[in-house]
């Protein structure tokens, strides 16, 4: 009963809903559309008369006409011929980051689940602590400790400091996925004389697989999105720029051709929506594990 | 030699469990001193030299506060504090607004739920560049969308570019950020509302509360937690947002869309003064450092009045 609705009340729910995916999807939308609209009808503004405004079939034009095709997604391989690199680089990029990511994470959230020493608060406050920052106010001495090593304009520049803005968060969603294993399957290991080490290899880590995949796959998701600003001032290399980098270069053109970027944006985040796709029930689960009362 | 290690082998159990969870974490630990704290610290003793591009080649000088002095008492620079201020109050408070109504539509009985759901987080999970470049078509002015539709409807006689003037170029970046954070809030707050006891609602119910009502004595006060902790994490990540403004507007038109973040970046790298792009830096630190302690003040005041802490990212 207390779920019902009344009509008015059910209009007025799935007509806000309406609203709030248009808002979130427009962008989307509106990208899908302009790829597939050649220039000459992109750029195109109907000739009006002087205090004459675009007209209702003019504008709905843009969503629906003859001429729309997906030539834009296969000119776009010649346009930008490093395409399949960039995209190459922004995968392989978030795959190296995650990686590397959860080589410090496991042990960390390891310590932080499972025991109780001195200064453990205060480190985890710390390792939070690193979230609040942007990349922005470290990037002068980054610079100059990249340079420092030869690593400016390689993939290092970019893996090095992506990784630190994601290990605390890593580090804080396995701890809570590993409180959940039963304490009692490593006293039990323990008392059949097992080591430390052996116990978080063989016991541990193989239940918190599940654990590990979402934030494996959060991690991977939130290097994939971070590949903007170290990019442009790390590395000025084409051969190991990200996609948004790449296409960022691609604003710059004297014109652009709307069109294709946005076919070639659209292109790039296909690996994203794909892996949230199959992992968004897991995702969301897990990231907001911390907000539902327990 | 002997004695020395002896000195740190641990005695008790305690120890060793100490000694262990260290072992465990150290990787980590020394990867954070080594690519954040440490630049932080070279950040801020940078701020007191007049490192730039010329001094690449033969050294800088320390120069003291001239940094300081000369950004704090800058022409410009109480309006880009403001800015960002500013900036942050309205992008965060739009976030948590749609926020609360996305939560609550999710929340109720509809069909699709699932489905609906999922189509509400793309912004969140895509990179934020990318969402940027389709807004940057979405506010161009003589083919744009937004443009054509408000010329449509009769709001504007001529095309519009929402990006060219001051006031419509800030306010469309912060719509992208809403855009970009919402789903975020969304979900977490949803999270938050499913987490409430449904007998609550139940009894509330009986007793002939109405819907209003028993949002805000049931929903509201349950999900606080959440609230607070989102306001205040979606804060400091306003106030960082560099990548939105970057690719919409520079920073412009005539610093229109400048905010401290911005403000750094383009002394830094774009002009080549490190030495007062660190000061910069160092300012934005002292800013976001007076944020976390608030946030761990609160988040440890809501923990102990709700029982649990909320989120953290």
């Amino acid at each position: 009963m207390m779920d019902k609705y009344s009509l008015p009340h059910k209009i007025l729910i799935y007509f806000s809903i309406a609203l709030f995916l248009t808002f979130m999807l427009l962008p989307f939308v509106e990208m899908f559309m302009a790829s597939l609209r050649p220039l000459t009808h992109l750029f195109h503004r109907p000739k009006l008369e002087l205090g004459e405004t675009i007209g209702f079939a003019d504008f709905i034009s843009r969503f629906w006409s003859k001429d729309f095709s997906f030539q834009a997604y296969s000119d776009i391989w010649v346009t930008v011929p490093q395409l399949p690199r960039y995209i190459f680089n922004s995968v392989f990029l978030a795959t190296a980051v995650t990686i590397f990511s959860l080589i410090l994470v496991i042990p960390a959230a390891y310590a932080y689940a499972r025991f109780n020493f001195r200064g453990k608060s205060v480190s985890l406050t710390l390792f939070l602590a690193v979230n609040m920052f942007s990349g922005a106010v470290l990037l002068i001495p980054l610079y100059k400790l990249l340079r420092m090593y030869g690593m400016l304009n390689t993939y290092w520049a970019m893996i090095i400091p992506g990784v630190a803005f994601l290990v605390p968060t890593g580090i804080w969603l396995l701890k809570s996925f590993m409180e959940k294993i039963p304490y009692e399957l490593e006293e039990a290991s323990f008392v059949d004389g097992a080591s430390r080490l052996y116990t978080l290899r063989r016991v541990i880590l193989p239940l918190a697989v599940p654990g590990l995949v979402v934030v494996g796959v959060a991690i991977f998701i939130g290097a994939y999105a971070q590949q903007f600003l170290f990019a442009i001032t790390f590395n000025q290399d084409r051969d190991y720029m990200p996609l948004p980098a790449g296409i960022f270069e691609f604003i710059g053109y004297q014109d652009v051709l709307w069109n294709e970027m946005m076919a070639a944006s659209l292109v790039g985040i296909l690996p994203v929506l794909l892996i949230f796709m199959f992992m968004q029930k897991h995702l969301i689960a897990g990231l907001t594990h911390g907000a539902v009362k327990q | 030699m002997n004695q020395f290690i002896q000195m740190f082998k641990p005695k008790t159990k305690a120890q060793t469990t100490t000694l262990f969870a260290w072992a465990l974490i150290s990787p980590a630990a020394i990867y954070m001193l080594l690519i954040v704290v440490w630049p932080l610290v070279e950040t801020f003793r940078l701020s007191f030299t007049n490192s730039n591009i010329g001094t690449l080649i033969e050294g800088y000088d320390y120069i003291g506060w001239a940094n300081y002095e000369k950004v704090l008492g800058g022409r410009k620079f109480p309006a880009i504090v403001n800015r960002t201020f500013y900036w942050m109050f309205l992008s965060v408070g739009l976030k948590m607004i749609l926020g609360l109504i996305g939560a609550t539509l999710l929340a109720s009985n509809i069909r699709a739920r699932g489905v609906i759901r999922a189509l509400v987080m793309p912004p969140w999970i895509i990179p934020i560049a990318i969402g940027c470049f389709g807004w940057l078509w979405l506010y161009n002015g003589h083919f744009g969308l937004l443009s054509n539709f408000i010329e449509m409807v009769g709001i504007t006689d001529g095309p519009f570019s929402f990006l060219a003037y001051k006031k419509s170029a800030f306010y469309s970046a912060v719509v992208t950020d809403v855009w970009i954070g919402t789903p975020m809030v969304t979900l977490f707050f949803l999270a938050a509302m499913q987490g409430v006891p449904r007998d609550l609602y139940e009894a509330a119910y009986v007793d002939g509360a109405s819907r209003w009502y028993r949002f805000r004595r049931i929903t509201m006060p349950q999900i606080m937690p959440t609230v607070i902790t989102m306001a205040l994490l979606s804060a400091i990540w306003t106030f960082n947002s560099f990548e939105i403004i970057w690719i919409l507007t520079e920073g412009g038109p005539r610093g229109a869309t400048t905010t401290l973040i911005i403000d750094t970046f383009k002394t830094a790298i774009f002009s080549y003064k490190f030495g007062a792009g660190a000061t910069r830096a160092v300012l934005v630190v002292l800013i976001l450092s007076v944020f976390s302690l608030i946030y761990l003040a609160v988040l440890g005041r809501v923990s102990k009045k709700f029982g649990y802490a909320g989120v953290v990212k």
